[in-house]
């Protein structure tokens, strides 16, 4: 890959409570290249949102407490950026997208002046220019008749445009990266695939990187050039979309994509369902996280945390399944159950 | 906007019509009359009854009543002699208002001000100590802040004159005294409103453009956290603009306070009625205006304007 975008080194996040720390990210890392869209999947309470919450330095603090890792956006290390400093980083460089546009939008400003708020804040202009330029964004977006709505306030627009309204923001000062935080999990269906693909569209129009979290995998096979997916705090794999898609390495990615409803399925069959909880991240087990809920656990997934092993190039999994030890044992039984098809390492 | 106005008048007319007809029942089902003395003759109390129409059936005073109200004329009063309740009012409202007036604007711009901070600074030791300030000033009765003033700046330090009505230098302790516990509720509701506000999506998404956190609270906490509060505005408004019973006593201040609480003890029934609708009427209009003014603020329930998208 050239020059990362944005690298995330080993990051911790934990969070401070009456009950003890909540270990919610446990050495996260990951890179995106300009212009690429990074998909980072998970299940609830994996640590997608935070991570991406510390990497913007959203997260209130305290509670939330950065152990240890880096954000290197740009050359810089965000963690350490000065706040001033963050802030242009903030809106400018990065732009973000939240899951509820309902209550994302502030319900007594304007949205043509919340979208200009962001242009000021950036760009050396006049409020007049900023409204303007606002105006421009409400078109781009798809707006229809973007000059009265840029008067209007968010109660006057459905949840669809108010998304829209939102990515408007989040583009107004041309970020390189965009941040998408589940953006069409409230959203229905058909408003859904629009939202993607004028993420898509404006992505092409803009050239911008996207990191897009999520924990829907019809989005992801949509829009993602990579995966990063997450469990229990951890990073269990990454790769290329297709590689990822057509051979899961991880069990807990195999499993989450058998959990996909399909149109071609008998009628007859049951939704796959991963059996068990995710796991306690007071108290979080040594070893892989998945292990408990895992088909194929073996003594060593409780007792050590697995390595990356690299299935093929560019494509991560950090399984014991991929040791050496344990390869033969795997097709053994892999074979046997039609589940799992593990890559040479 | 017209017909929204004409259809909150009509609702406050009858609501005044109720207030005067359930006061009017309440004052007569209180034994005795206005003339009720031990000492005084029985064919004397007759005659004293008699002269104010007070021997005539409820139901005929009643309707005398109301056609007097109609006409707006609020009798005379049955203890002051040859003062009419109207004029009573116009004396003692401009007093009482001025007062009201300077007591809130201290008190709930000072108030507003604290409840920020605390939020801002939850769980802090600025949190805490705004909210101690805010207990003591709810806690302490405004006659004991007052007797202290007096105490204080009257007498000890004679920078302030004790008692009485006059220019400015009378008016700054009982307008200290009366916000005190105004400053103490405010703060508390302030506070509240405004934690609510930061923990809502769209503080994080202004965050999100990189506004500093001072422009996030002032252009889009501060507003949000003010709905609740002029909801609550208005009846405050209303209660200490009409006067106060203890403050207005203690400095001596010829204001409506005393009219409120000496009429019920005088049975003096065309001040009860008086000064009842008249704290009705101010009620009803600054709970209008705080509609009015909800509007303003949130764009969402606006009365005009609101093209449905």
């Amino acid at each position: 890959m050239a020059q990362p975008l944005l690298s995330v080194r080993d990051l911790h996040v934990s969070f401070a409570t009456y009950g003890g720390e909540v270990q919610a990210v446990r050495g996260v890392s990951f890179d995106v290249a300009p212009g690429e869209t990074l998909a980072i999947v998970g299940e609830s309470g994996s640590g997608k949102s935070v991570t991406m919450q510390a990497v913007t330095r959203l997260l209130p603090m305290p509670p939330a407490i950065v152990r240890r890792g880096q954000v290197i956006f740009d050359g810089r290390d965000l963690l350490k950026l000065p706040e001033p400093e963050m802030q242009k980083v903030r809106g400018g460089d990065i732009g973000l997208i939240f899951q509820d546009p309902m209550t994302s939008l502030n319900p007594t400003m304007t949205i043509g002046r919340q979208i200009a708020e962001n242009i000021l804040k950036h760009n050396r202009v006049s409020r007049r220019e900023a409204f303007d330029r606002a105006v421009e964004m409400l078109r781009l977006v798809g707006i229809p008749n973007p000059r009265e709505r840029a008067l209007q306030y968010p109660h006057q627009f459905s949840g669809g445009m108010r998304q829209r309204a939102m990515i408007a923001i989040a583009l107004a000062s041309r970020p390189r990266l965009l941040i998408a935080d589940e953006p069409t999990t409230a959203l229905d269906v058909t408003i859904q695939a629009q939202i993607l693909e004028l993420m898509k569209k404006l992505q092409e129009e803009l050239g911008m990187a996207i990191i897009m979290i999520t924990h829907n995998l019809g989005v992801v096979a949509k829009l993602a050039d990579r995966i990063v997916v997450m469990y229990g705090g951890k990073v269990v794999e990454s790769g290329s979309a297709r590689d990822v898609f057509y051979r899961p390495q991880h069990p807990y990615t195999a499993a989450l994509l058998r959990s996909v409803p399909r149109l071609d399925a008998d009628t007859s069959t049951d939704l796959a369902s991963i059996p068990g909880t995710p796991p306690d991240l007071f108290n979080p087990p040594p070893g892989c996280p998945f292990a408990p809920r895992c088909q194929w656990t073996m003594k060593i997934c409780s007792r050590a945390e697995p390595e990356f092993f690299v299935a093929e190039p560019g494509h991560l999994s950090a399984c014991w399944l991929h040791h050496p030890m344990a390869e033969a044992q795997a097709q053994r039984r892999a074979a046997a159950e039609g589940g799992v098809t593990h890559g040479r390492r | 906007m017209f017909r929204y106005i004409a259809r909150r008048f009509m609702l406050s007319v009858l609501a005044l019509w109720a207030i005067a007809t359930l006061t009017f029942i309440l004052m007569h089902s209180i034994p005795g009359d206005p003339f009720t003395d031990p000492k005084l003759p029985e064919h004397i109390h007759q005659l004293l009854l008699h002269k104010y129409g007070l021997d005539k059936p409820l139901y005929e005073q009643y309707l005398i009543y109301l056609n007097n109200l109609l006409h707006g004329d609020l009798g005379d009063s049955l203890r002051f002699r040859e003062q009419s309740v109207n004029k009573m009012i116009a004396q003692g409202f401009p007093v009482s208002a001025l007062l009201g007036v300077e007591a809130l604007a201290w008190s709930v711009s000072l108030g507003l001000l604290l409840g920020l901070v605390a939020a801002l600074n939850r769980n802090r030791v600025l949190d805490m100590v705004t909210m101690a300030i805010a207990i003591i000033a709810i806690s302490v009765p405004n006659f004991v802040i007052a007797g202290a003033l007096q105490w204080l700046l009257g007498v000890k330090l004679e920078v302030l004159p004790i008692a009485r009505w006059g220019g400015i230098e009378y008016q700054i302790l009982p307008a200290v005294s009366l916000g005190f516990g105004v400053v103490g509720g405010m703060a508390r509701f302030m506070r509240t409103s405004v934690l609510d506000v930061i923990t809502q999506d769209y503080i994080r998404t202004a965050k999100s453009k990189g506004l500093s956190a001072f422009e996030t609270v002032w252009r889009h906490v501060i507003r949000n956290s003010l709905l609740p509060i002029v909801t609550i505005l208005g009846p405050l408004i209303a209660g200490i603009t009409t006067g106060t019973f203890v403050v207005e006593q203690i400095f001596g201040i010829p204001g409506l306070g005393k009219y409120f609480v000496n009429s019920i003890y005088n049975r003096d029934y065309p001040l009860i009625m008086g000064t009842t609708l008249f704290y009705a009427v101010i009620l009803i209009f600054m709970n209008f205006v705080v509609d009015v003014l909800y509007g303003v603020i949130d764009p969402r329930i606006r009365v005009v304007g609101g093209k449905e998208g």
